[in-house]
């Protein structure tokens, strides 16, 4: 790998930028891996590093239906925080955030990562009390969050309008000041070349069309728009895709696919230092490096592979968006684009072993996927290298669904989806 | 925006539907003996094909009335939609 520093920009500036070397390789299957991962966005990617980096297993391939990070990992709004209600979904999306802030030096690729702030507003009485208790449960879990009033909120987002007759006043705002963004292609592109360099092949172009198990029920093979590949263990992190690729080895799980919808404004000067999110109006934006307003919208009421959403969705988002930030009216937008995000039942995600022996699957990351990244990966490398859980990750399982066990996030997160 | 036909309304604009996910899922007729499995596949277990799909929806701020369609969601276009009791074939014939 041709490792990225001040001195070898420098080196490459005398000689005309001609050096620089492709960051990963265009891979070709191979009959067989020791474990395969289908699924080429950032958590697929970056399970592939881990299982390479810290586990020892070398001998793997990740292959991915389209290009790598084309899916959700580039469509996301990048919005990174931990500030999660129940202990397990705290300690689940902490473990990310802290693997968040050495990423970059980690995968010597510079992931933008910007622990800006993420400030959660509350507009109503009950927005009040569940803020309240949303920081005190993290606080009890190690989880920074910490609550604003009003003017503390405006000084922290200047742009905030805190005008109290507005129809939805801002009575307050829960912070968390670990939170933030990174940027999304980053993500992707670091974990592949990081994976790569250990070894790991990343095939694009290659959709899985069927598995094979043996005479014992186990995975053997998968079958793919590029020939058969075969390998003992399979982990399956296809987002909203997971559905149709488990049904091909007879599995249904508690999933549904919605389109989710974001949208960036034309650029402008630098006028949001941090991340701000409302629930009860349903609007969260922020500002990216490139100076556009990054706005998430919610998803659409039916469940769809389209990829695309209904512009009166994000039509919604944008009379919340005028409201509370009355300076960016006038901006144009430039861009809206929907991804098929997976949803469980509960709003968490299921990252677990299935029935069939060799065969795993993280999926149903929902609305919120991208700030779990490392986290995820890190986690589910562990699950299939031990074929056992990490402690961590051990509570999120299909069978929850059945025993009762729900972590329900669905009436905790930051936005109503 | 979809334009959806509702069976006893005709063609209105979506915000006056609510969706109602899978169609023809039925309550367990007797719950108390009814296995944590079958629970499982009655309350979380769902199709969610990338293709054709049999959904409910409701003329929420309309009729009011529940009716199904058969969509595809790879595309959003409905095949058709039918009245609570009718069971209309998929394209290809298949039930």
């Amino acid at each position: 790998m041709q490792k990225f520093s001040g001195w070898s920009l420098l080196k490459e500036a005398f000689s005309g930028h001609q050096g620089w070397k492709t960051q990963w390789r265009r891979a070709a299957p191979k009959a067989e891996y020791d474990a395969i991962i289908i699924g080429g966005g950032g958590h697929g990617l970056g399970t592939a590093y881990y299982l390479a980096a810290e586990h020892g297993l070398t001998n793997i391939a990740v292959v991915e239906k389209g290009w790598i990070g084309g899916g959700n990992t580039g469509r996301n709004t990048t919005i990174i925080r931990s500030n999660y209600l129940f202990d397990e979904s705290a300690r689940l999306y902490d473990h990310s955030l802290k693997l968040w802030k050495d990423l970059s030096q980690v995968l010597n690729y510079n992931t933008m990562f910007s622990p800006r702030g993420v400030m959660m507003l509350a507009h109503t009485v009950h927005d009040m009390q569940v803020s309240k208790r949303h920081i005190h449960a993290n606080r009890g879990n190690g989880v920074d969050n910490e609550w604003l009033t009003p003017e503390e909120a405006k000084a922290f987002c200047p742009i905030l309008n805190i005008d109290p007759n507005i129809r939805y006043p801002v009575l307050g705002a829960a912070l968390q000041r670990r939170g933030g963004v990174a940027r999304h292609d980053t993500v992707a592109w670091g974990y592949a070349r990081a994976a790569d360099a250990l070894g790991v092949d990343i095939i694009e172009n290659c959709e899985v069309t069927g598995m094979r198990m043996d005479a014992s029920g186990a995975i053997e093979a998968i079958e793919t728009t590029r020939g058969v590949i075969r390998a003992k263990k399979v982990g399956v992190v296809a987002a909203g895709n997971t559905s149709v690729v488990m049904k091909q080895a007879g599995i249904q799980l508690p999933l549904e696919s919605y389109p989710l919808q974001a949208l960036v404004s034309e650029p402008v000067k630098p006028l949001m230092p941090c991340v701000v999110m409302s629930n009860t109006i349903h609007a969260y934006m922020s500002q990216s490096d490139k100076g556009e307003l990054v706005i998430g919208a919610g998803t659409d009421a039916y469940n769809s592979y389209t990829q695309r959403g209904g512009l009166h969705i994000s039509a919604h988002t944008l009379e919340s968006i005028c409201e509370l930030f009355p300076m960016v009216r006038r901006l144009k937008m430039l861009r809206n684009w929907g991804g098929i995000v997976d949803t469980t039942p509960d709003r968490s995600p299921i990252i677990a072993k299935t029935p069939v022996k060799g065969l795993y699957v993280n999926c149903g990351w929902g609305t919120g996927g991208f700030k779990a990244t490392p986290g995820s990966a890190n986690v589910f490398a562990h699950t299939i290298a031990h074929d056992e859980p990490h402690p961590l990750n051990a509570p999120f399982t299909i069978e929850r669904f059945r025993d009762g066990l729900l972590i329900d996030e669905a009436a905790a997160a930051a936005v109503a989806h | 925006m979809l334009v959806i036909h509702c069976p006893y309304c005709g063609p209105r604009p979506e915000p006056e539907f609510a969706h109602g996910g899978q169609a023809h899922i039925a309550r367990p007729h007797d719950p108390a003996n009814t296995t944590d499995e079958e629970l499982l596949q009655f309350l979380y277990l769902r199709e969610n094909p990338r293709g054709l799909f049999r959904e409910r929806w409701r003329h929420a701020r309309g009729c009011g009335r529940f009716f199904n369609a058969i969509r595809d969601t790879n595309t959003d276009f409905f095949v058709t939609t039918y009245k609570v009791g009718e069971r209309p074939a998929l394209p290809g014939g298949a039930q």
